[in-house]
């Protein structure tokens, strides 16, 4: 990005992103720690420090359309390099959450479906079912036929049960994902 | 801790171990055995919740844990085998530790008091516990001559508010060391796997295995050992099938020091298989 237009910065933004994630993203007086020490920082539209800043001048749909929110997985290895003590991973948990909000198209959708469908795997079973996710992650891509090389040598190898492994209790489980207990900030 | 008493830890196992990295359940539960410490697994466990669920679910991510917590026994430390699982649950007691409200939401929806003195460690905290204590002061070097490099991946990186726990850089290196083997230097042993990118994007994932993997080839390593069964199968899959250089958990060299791992099973669910190398080391039969 290389000039902002005023009519580009929502104000507000960065207040919102600092009080919903905990983090005070003003302290980042950009290092680059974080995008030099980031394993996946090659496949980003924008670097994670960059991010921040975006944040910071208010670029709320630049950076809530982005692909680099989506390809953090959260590894915490840019908040170990920090000086600043940034959590850099409940930042980015944040802008998926408002990016799935505000209805902006997504920089990865297919990784949010991927989520998706873990998420439903533990509403239907308290636990993560591999094959199931999968299989179900892949035909809603209309995928059938990506990594069943991968796939076949897993099964041969009985690395992927066939039935779920269950709790006792899901609707215990089931519970959380209806209710709408008042958050403790 | 005493080396000739026996005693119980509560274990959660969570979902890879439960399931894909079966073999590194087992030879977990192998090596603890061996030394008198049970792992009595968490009655009913549920699923932490996962990179996934905090990514997309806030509320999800903030209670899922806290069911755990909550059905765990008290007096005796629970433990966490996968390093990611360990994250979830650590957090999460240490936000039921510092806030009052949310505390009082717990015990009304569990119907169960919380226990600020619930130990939470990850089974690298009893590793250390134990080579404090002298547990391996009878190994008799059993992977000598194993050239090996350790990889952690994101298991030693934490959240700031997670600064101030304990940390086991170079457990892995040490312990490895008493076992006999040579460790190597490489510099990789931090980089993260990529976990579900694995999956989401398989380009990012290859890339970024290939290179870790192109690192312990370039160190002359024999084998790669992880620390966790998320970057175990990641290593696996996305190296070029067969790959070249096999891939053990900790748990399974740790069992393999103490003469266990012939006919137990684990080496044939391997993707790249390490049984010509064990073989040709004496270490099985």
């Amino acid at each position: 990005m290389d000039k902002i237009e005023k009519h580009q910065q929502q104000p507000g933004f960065f207040k919102e992103v600092v009080r919903r994630s905990g983090v005070n993203i003003g302290l980042c007086w950009h290092c680059k720690c974080c995008s030099a020490g980031c394993p996946f920082a090659e496949a980003m539209d924008y670097l994670p420090n960059q991010a921040l800043r975006m944040v910071q001048l208010d670029l709320k749909e630049e950076i809530l359309k982005s692909s680099c929110i989506w390809i953090c997985v959260g590894c915490h290895t840019c908040s170990v390099e920090c000086p600043q003590a940034i959590d850099m991973s409940a930042v980015m948990d944040t802008l998926r959450q408002m990016a799935m909000e505000e209805g902006f198209p997504l920089g990865q959708p297919n990784i949010l479906n991927f989520h998706k469908e873990v998420v439903n795997s533990i509403y239907r079973h308290g636990r993560t079912h591999k094959l199931e996710i999968m299989m179900r992650y892949k035909l809603g891509r209309r995928e059938f036929f990506s990594d069943m090389d991968v796939g076949i040598s897993m099964l041969s190898k009985r690395k992927l049960d066939l039935m779920p492994s269950r709790v006792e209790q899901p609707a215990e489980i089931r519970k959380l994902f209806t209710e709408d207990m008042e958050d403790v900030p | 801790m005493n080396t000739s008493q026996s005693f119980d830890i509560s274990y959660f196992p969570g979902c890879s171990m439960a399931t894909t990295a079966l073999e590194n359940n087992r030879s977990l539960h192998t090596f603890c055995g061996q030394h008198n410490i049970k792992l009595v697994e968490l009655p009913d466990w549920n699923c932490c919740g996962s990179s996934s669920a905090h990514s997309i679910n806030h509320h999800l991510a903030k209670w899922l844990p806290t069911r755990n917590l909550s059905l765990a026994p008290p007096g005796r430390p629970l433990m966490a085998a996968c390093p990611s699982c360990y994250l979830r649950l650590k957090l999460t007691h240490m936000e039921l530790s510092q806030n009052s409200a949310f505390r009082e939401q717990y015990e009304r929806k569990w119907g169960r008091s919380f226990d600020p003195d619930l130990r939470i460690i990850p089974f690298f905290e009893l590793l250390s516990d134990m080579a404090d204590a002298g547990y391996f002061s009878d190994q008799k070097g059993r992977l000598k001559g194993l050239k090996v490099v350790p990889y952690y991946g994101c298991m030693l990186s934490r959240p700031p508010v997670m600064r101030h726990e304990k940390n086991f850089h170079g457990l892995m290196e040490k312990m490895l060391s008493i076992m006999g083997a040579e460790v190597l230097h490489w510099n990789h042993s931090a980089r993260c796997c990529g976990t579900y990118l694995s999956v989401t994007r398989a380009d990012i994932a290859t890339r970024s295995v290939a290179k870790i993997l192109d690192g312990a080839e370039a160190a002359r390593a024999e084998c790669i050992v992880t620390a966790c069964a998320m970057c175990h199968m990641n290593l696996e899959i996305r190296s070029k099938l067969p790959g070249k250089t096999p891939i053990f958990h900790f748990s399974e060299l740790l069992s393999l020091s103490m003469g266990i791992g012939s006919g137990m099973g684990w080496f044939r669910r391997h993707l790249t298989d390490p049984r010509p190398l064990l073989r040709a080391r004496r270490l099985i039969a």
